[in-house]
Order: structure tokens, then sequence, then C-alpha cells
């Protein structure tokens, strides 16, 4: 029977609600138990996610700081505790692959990156070039080791969990490895992986400036906002904001896009969404073979109008 | 100091791969084949960090079929010193390419390795992370920006979900790729002909590793993703607003 254990992600205050998307991914496996690792310096955290219903022990591992966090440093504490599981999930976020194939190789497993199904306790389904194909997956290592497709699975709402929470002090931080500083875009917006609604805008949008108007959208209807990378790599909006193969894969509601052509690397980022919105003044834009509703126009009438009628 | 610089040849990024009827894998028969998009941008820094002076050689790996001599000459077109391939005929998972490339890092003893944050096939996002591991050497994984700073070590700024972070490594060490490190050069007509005659080393793979750790992963089958339904086209904002408060996206 299956023991499980996952690895929390948290910004030093606040569990990230990938952890509640894996516990959900992990339920599925039918386990006996779910055990959370957890690393940072704040006991407060262990108690946010003992509160979520299924887990049994939270094992928090105190760190000097939130920045202890770094991959060479926590891997070989959950490879240690992981050897008594058969399964240890991550969430697919850079936090988790960052660290998680380090687990694995001390594990010396392959790691399965991107579950976004569960079959049975052995075997999954994960997506391979950008999404365009997928594959159905089989393995029966002592530990399986996996990253969790957060966008493939609803995160776990419960409150009302009574883990047992037991404590102990990071002992393997690594040497060679100093964190320096973290930079955020740092907006009151909601955060881009989680919210339920996303307006986005890609090379069409032109300009750092043009993008005001993306942003107003986004506050008029309390959207978070994504970008092309096209657009980040212009510079008009930060790295943060960038959905994709290479940037966030997300589920929201509502997605709409403006100025975006829908390259399947962009693709790949969005086809979870709820309902997919595209403006587009190109009528044979790739991104309207995906879309629910399509507009051909001009965004920078569009967007005016939807302001003035929202 | 030298660098190591480990590629894989994958298909082009502009190609629409499909799967095959069969469900066996995905249609590469006649497909365009490229260097991972990745891992031409660590070639790209390795190089530029020597055309800096703080390096003396550039060399590329990689681990695959024949073939991929197509992808290594293309590295020494764009300015690698030499090359090394890792015969193989079958496809090789994440932990066993990170001990083969130990392999081969015992042998070249690089001061940096630089390779791909992920290959964009089959999209593991691993090997890095294991071979800086077996290594017993840090990792600076999705880098966007590699400085040289005093002493022996690089601080390296990564692309993370919360936005940049930045890390310092002590070197040996390995970076992993992100999009936005740089832009990689063209490569130049003459630059071919003379990377012709730049060495490239084959090597078998059984004779690098002859017994890997690690069970490989079975693949049971392939299917093409579900499609979305097919969506409809508006005329006028109007229309596009009712649709959204009809379905209660917006109010
Ligand atoms: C390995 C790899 C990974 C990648 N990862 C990602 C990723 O994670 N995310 C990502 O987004 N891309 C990614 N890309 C890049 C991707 O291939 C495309 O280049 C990119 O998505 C294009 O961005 P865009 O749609 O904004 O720009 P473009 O393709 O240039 O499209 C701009 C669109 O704006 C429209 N437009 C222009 N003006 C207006 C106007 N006034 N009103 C309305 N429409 C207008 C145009 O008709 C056009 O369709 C990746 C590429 C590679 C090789």
């Amino acid at each position: 029977m299956s023991k499980v254990l996952i690895l929390a992600e948290h910004n030093g205050t606040k569990i990230n609600q990938s952890t509640a998307k894996v516990l959900t991914a992990a339920k599925q496996l039918k386990a006996d138990t779910i055990d959370v690792v957890l690393f940072g310096n704040d006991s407060g955290l262990a108690t946010q996610v003992a509160a979520l219903a299924g887990v049994n022990a939270v094992k928090y591992v105190q760190c000097n700081d939130n920045h202890d966090q770094l991959a060479a440093s926590i891997a070989p504490t959950i490879a240690d505790l992981g050897k008594d599981y058969s399964h240890i999930f991550g969430p697919s976020t850079t936090f988790g692959k960052d660290v998680m194939p380090r687990v694995a190789a001390l594990l010396e497993v392959n790691q399965l990156s991107d579950v976004m199904e569960i079959i049975d306790a052995n075997t999954f389904k994960r997506p391979i070039y950008a999404g365009n194909a997928i594959i159905t997956v089989k393995t029966d290592t002592p530990q399986i080791v996996a990253t969790v497709r957060t966008a493939s699975f609803a995160a776990d709402k419960s409150t009302d969990g009574s883990a047992s929470v037991t404590e102990s002090t990071l002992s393997t931080a690594a040497e060679h490895t100093t964190f320096v500083e973290l930079s955020t875009g740092n907006s009151d917006r909601p955060d881009l992986q989680t919210a339920s609604k996303v307006i986005s805008g890609g090379r069409g949008v032109g300009s750092e400036e043009n993008f005001q108007i993306v942003y107003d959208l986004a506050d008029k209807i309390g959207a978070a906002t994504g970008a092309s990378r096209a657009a980040v790599d212009a510079g008009y909006v930060p790295n943060d904001m960038q959905v994709g193969q290479t940037g966030k894969i997300i589920a929201p509601d509502l997605y709409m896009c403006f100025g975006i052509s829908g390259a399947i690397q962009h693709l790949t980022g969005i086809k979870d969404a709820g309902t997919i919105v595209a403006i587009n003044k190109d009528g044979d834009a790739p991104i309207f073979e995906v879309a629910d509703v399509g507009l051909v126009g001009d965004l920078f009438k569009i967007i005016p109008e939807m302001m003035e009628k929202l | 100091m030298k660098i190591l610089v480990a590629i894989k040849r994958v298909v082009d990024y502009n190609v629409r791969v499909q799967v095959k009827p069969d469900g066996s894998g995905v249609a590469t028969d006649g497909v365009k084949m490229s260097i991972n998009p990745f891992d031409e941008i660590a070639i790209e820094e390795a190089l530029r960090i020597k055309e800096q002076g703080k390096a003396e050689e550039v060399v590329v790996v990689t681990i695959g079929s024949n073939d991929s001599q197509q992808q290594l000459r293309t590295a020494m077109a764009m300015g690698a010193d030499r090359a090394i391939l890792v015969e193989t005929d079958t496809a090789v998972q994440p932990l066993q390419a990170a001990q083969v490339l130990l392999k081969v890092i015992e042998q070249e003893q690089p001061g940096l390795v630089i390779t791909g944050k992920q290959a964009i096939d089959d999209d593991n996002n691993q090997t890095p992370q294991m071979l800086a591991t077996l290594w017993n050497r840090p990792q600076a994984t999705f880098a966007s920006k590699v400085e040289f700073v005093e002493g022996n070590k690089i601080s390296v700024t990564r692309e993370v979900d919360a936005g940049l972070e930045t890390i310092q490594v002590e070197l040996p060490a390995v970076v992993s790729t992100d999009l936005r490190l740089n832009e990689p050069r063209f490569v130049k007509l003459p630059d071919i002909m003379k990377a012709k005659r730049k060495p490239l080393e084959v090597k078998a793979i059984a004779d690098l590793v002859p017994a890997p750790k690690g069970q490989a992963i079975e693949v049971l089958k392939h299917e093409a993703p579900q499609p979305r339904q097919k969506g409809v086209m508006v005329e006028t904002v109007d229309e596009l607003l009712e649709i959204l408060k009809d379905k209660g996206l917006v109010s």
C-alpha cells in the first residue's frame, strides 16, 4: 500500500496552493499514509499544513531562514526521509523542479516529471513535446519520485485536518551555495498561478507603457495578468508574468489574451483554462484555433470599449 | 578553465509533432532535427565566457545516435573547440544521462558545466540537477544571468515563479539555462567549413557506463492530447461581453 511524502512549498509566511494541489494528487493514490515535509523558519507554516485533512504528520524542518530551502541543502534530508515512503511528490513549480530531481538522483531512480493524471499507484500520464503528446508511464521502483503538474489537480480545500507536527533542524545545508536575493514583480493583483481570471498581453501590445491598458482591464474585473514570452523578452513586463512551456502553466476559469498569436509553447500554458478568449487583429492567428470565443480586431480599440461597457 | 556543454538533438521547436496512429511514439521520420533550443543558449553562454577570457576551451558533448554528429558540428560551427559523441541507439533517461555525463566530467575535468534546463522532446527538466547531485557539486538552474565574482564563484540569476532569484555557487558547478540568458549567434558558412576539421570523438555508451544504476521508466503508450471544443467567433465587443456574462465570468 502507498505511503506518500509531499514536499510543501511556501513564501515564508504562507503555504503555496501548490501543496494543496499535490495533496489532491496524493489522495488519488488511495494512500494509507500521507505525510508532508516542510522546510522553513516559521512554525506557523506547519500549523497551516496540519489543517489540511488527510495529512497524517507534518515533518517541520527548521532552517536558519526561508532561503535555506536551496535544492542542494534540502534534497539530502528529503531523500533520507523518503526511504520510508513509496511515493515522494513535489509540485511542478520552479521550486519543485529544482529540488525533486536531486532527491531522485540520491535515491537512484528516474523522476516522473509533470504528472497530470494518476491511473494507479504505479501508472501515470504526463505530457511531452510541450503537451503535443501524452504518455502513459509505469514504474515500480521502491520509491517513486514525481513532480505534480499543478494545473491538472484542483487544490484540496479542507481546513479541518489535525495532523501531528514533529520538529527537527536542518542538518544538510550546503556550503557551496548561498542565497543572495529574490526580486519579485510585487503587484497587488491576484497571483497568476491561482487566479480564477487572467488577462494577458503579447507582442501586439507593443510597449511597456501600452501594457497599462491591459493592467487596467485586469483590475476592472479582478484578474491576474500574464504575458507571452515575446512580451517578456521585449521588456514590456517582468519574467514572472510569462505563461507557457517555460513560464507558468495555468488553469483559470477565464483566460483572455490580447495580441498573442498562439504559438504552441504559449498554448501549453493555457490548455486547461475554462474559457479562452482571444482578441487579435489577424483573423488567421493560431490562437483562434483554441479560443472558445474569438474576436478579430485592434486591441487598442477593443480594450477601451470593454472598459466602458464593463 | 574548461567548459563542458551538454546538448541534445531534438525535433525542431517549429515542428508540430504528431503521435503515430498505433500509439508507439511520435512521428520523427523526415522531420527537421535541431539542437535543443535551451542547449543552444548553453553553447552561446560558454562561448561568451571564453570570449571574455574566463575560459580556454569549450567542449560539447551529446549522448545519442550517430546522427547527433550534425548537432555537434553545428555547435563547433558556433565556436565550440571540440566535441564528444557518446553513441547509443536507444533512448536514454535522465538518471542514465547524468551517470554518463559524470564519466565525461571525470575524464575532462571541466570547471563549469552548462546545459539547457530541459529538452523540448521529453520536457523532463532533470538531467542537470541529477548530474550536479551525482557529481556532488552545486547547481544553478533556470539561469537568466551568469557573472563571475571574486575567487572561484559565480553569481547566477534564476528565473523562478516569484520573479528573479540570485544565488552564488562555488565552481565547479552545473548551470542550466533559461531562454533569456542570451540570444545564440547565427552560424556563418565559413564557420561550417572550419567546423568540419575540428575534432569529434565518438565513444560507446557501454564503455563509459557499462551497468547504469536505476531502472528506466516504462512508456506504455503515446496519445494525442484531448482537443478543446470548437469555439465561436464574434463580431463585436457587445457579443463577447454577453457570452462572458452568460457564463458568469464578468458582471
Ligand atoms: C523552447 C521555447 C520555449 C518557449 N516558451 C514560451 C513560453 O513559455 N511562453 C510563450 O508565450 N512563448 C514561448 N516561446 C515563444 C513562442 O514560440 C512565440 O515566439 C511567442 O509565444 C510569441 O509571442 P506573441 O504571441 O506575443 O508574439 P507574436 O507571435 O509576434 O504575435 C503577436 C500577435 O499580436 C497581434 N497583434 C499585433 N498588433 C495587434 C493589435 N493592435 N491588436 C490585436 N492584435 C495585435 C498579431 O496579429 C500577432 O498575432 C518559446 C519558444 C521556444 C523556442
